[in-house]
């Protein structure tokens, strides 16, 4: 129940877009059409789902402070805390280079409509942000991080997914200022849907 | 880079005609995020151009040995260590404002304009206009970070700095401090305000 109350929250209430404003550089970049966005949300989501479990292991069993005390008594007061930076961000850049291998193979048009944001997600601040906050959050089993995990990748994917199919309308029927067209737009409308889903502030199961 | 360029424009043409946040559009997470107030910014701006210079010249440095195959995790442990050292120094000089930027100091590592800069230009540039453009990109960035945030929090709670800007006399005359400034989704009608004055006077990069 509990997880479920996680998963739902993450996906609206703690929206990583909307609420935090993390992975805004693909998501800003790569928005201009349905498809290619639907495909990076999936990647996003994935990456999610795999790398958080991961790092909330290493969290629990090697970088907290006394983590390491399976190993034995005399480890128990060792913190290896401030390594955690470096080893989240490893673990986030061989996961995508899995996931770019993945996808290279078996969908090798969704492939190249990525380009080069396809690697960009090892540095996409959603990814990175997810392990830190499980970091602040103290969660209670991996089933909890796979669960938050889960939920932060699907609320990316929705609303990614659904400012490009705002902005594929809105190139093809809008008069917009010309120094707004493009970028500009996009960030009133990123903000406007923020707004809509503050209302979502408060929601508990 | 094809064509030779001058030192002096590598480091000029960050602040508004390439500027990473409004033409690039790079490191927008961050600028969201911490700027509700004007002192988190300044502090996240002065890190970002730290860690951006010294990034640029370790890998510029480097640039001749890392095979291409394996070179974003160079890059990333590279930017990984430098935003360790800024993180562990704001801790023992600077707690309340390290509590406050909370986890986008360690975000940082993500921060696009890192590695845009180090694909970009580091790879392929000696040391010193590598440093040159570190410090050109963090100062362009640093610049939206303090506009934004100041307009934040003068607008959000009428102060600068933690110090009230708006008289009393305005509060008794009926003035209101804006709430919403404080949240989140302003900051990107701010950045947006920005990026509509800096295209109308920028006609070439206005977009169809």
């Amino acid at each position: 129940m509990e997880n479920l109350n996680i998963f739902i929250r993450s996906i609206f209430v703690d929206n990583m877009i909307f609420a935090y404003f993390l992975g805004m550089c693909s998501f800003l970049a790569v928005s201009k059409n349905v498809k290619t966005a639907f495909g990076l949300g999936i990647a996003v989501t994935f990456m999610l789902v795999v790398s958080l479990p991961v790092n909330y292991l290493l969290e629990t069993y090697v970088l907290r402070a006394g983590a390491l005390a399976w190993l034995g008594p005399e480890y128990a007061d060792v913190d290896l805390s401030f390594l955690s930076l470096i080893l989240f961000i490893a673990v986030i850049a061989s996961m995508t280079q899995l996931v770019e291998m993945a996808v290279e193979k078996y969908s090798p048009a969704l492939y190249a409509s990525l380009g080069i944001f396809l690697p960009l997600i090892a540095v996409n601040c959603a990814i990175l942000g997810g392990s830190l906050f499980m970091q602040q959050r103290d969660f209670g089993s991996v089933w909890t991080a796979v669960c938050a995990g889960g939920g932060w990748g699907l609320g990316w994917l929705l609303a990614i997914t659904a400012i490009a199919a705002i902005r594929e309308r809105i190139a093809a029927y809008s008069n917009i200022p010309r120094p707004l067209r493009g970028i500009g737009i996009t960030f009133i409308l990123t903000a406007l849907m923020g707004i809509a889903f503050m209302s979502f502030l408060g929601i508990k199961l | 880079m094809a064509e030779k360029v001058s030192n002096k424009s590598v480091l000029f043409n960050p602040f508004s005609k390439n500027n990473p946040v409004i033409v690039q559009v790079l490191g927008i997470c961050s600028v969201l995020a911490v700027t509700a107030k004007l002192e988190p910014s300044i502090v996240m701006g002065l890190s970002v151009i730290a860690v951006l210079a010294f990034s640029n010249v370790i890998i510029s440095l480097l640039r001749n040995t890392i095979p291409t195959n394996i070179r974003i995790i160079v890059q990333l442990v590279v930017v990984a260590g430098l935003v360790v050292i800024v993180s562990q120094l704001l801790q023992a000089y600077a707690y309340d404002v390290s509590k406050q930027l909370s986890v986008f100091i360690g975000l940082i590592i993500t921060n696009c304009i890192l590695m845009g800069r180090l694909e970009a230009f580091a790879m392929a540039n000696r040391p010193w206009p590598s440093f040159l453009d570190g410090i050109g990109n963090g100062v362009g960035y640093a610049i939206i970070l303090v506009i934004v945030g100041f307009f934040r929090e003068l607008l959000g709670s009428g102060t600068l700095l933690g110090y009230q800007v708006v008289p009393q006399a305005f509060y008794d005359a009926g003035y209101v401090n804006n709430g919403l400034m404080i949240l989140p989704p302003m900051a990107l009608i701010v950045v947006a305000c920005i990026i509509w004055v800096h295209r109308s006077r920028n006609k070439d990069l206005q977009e169809d």
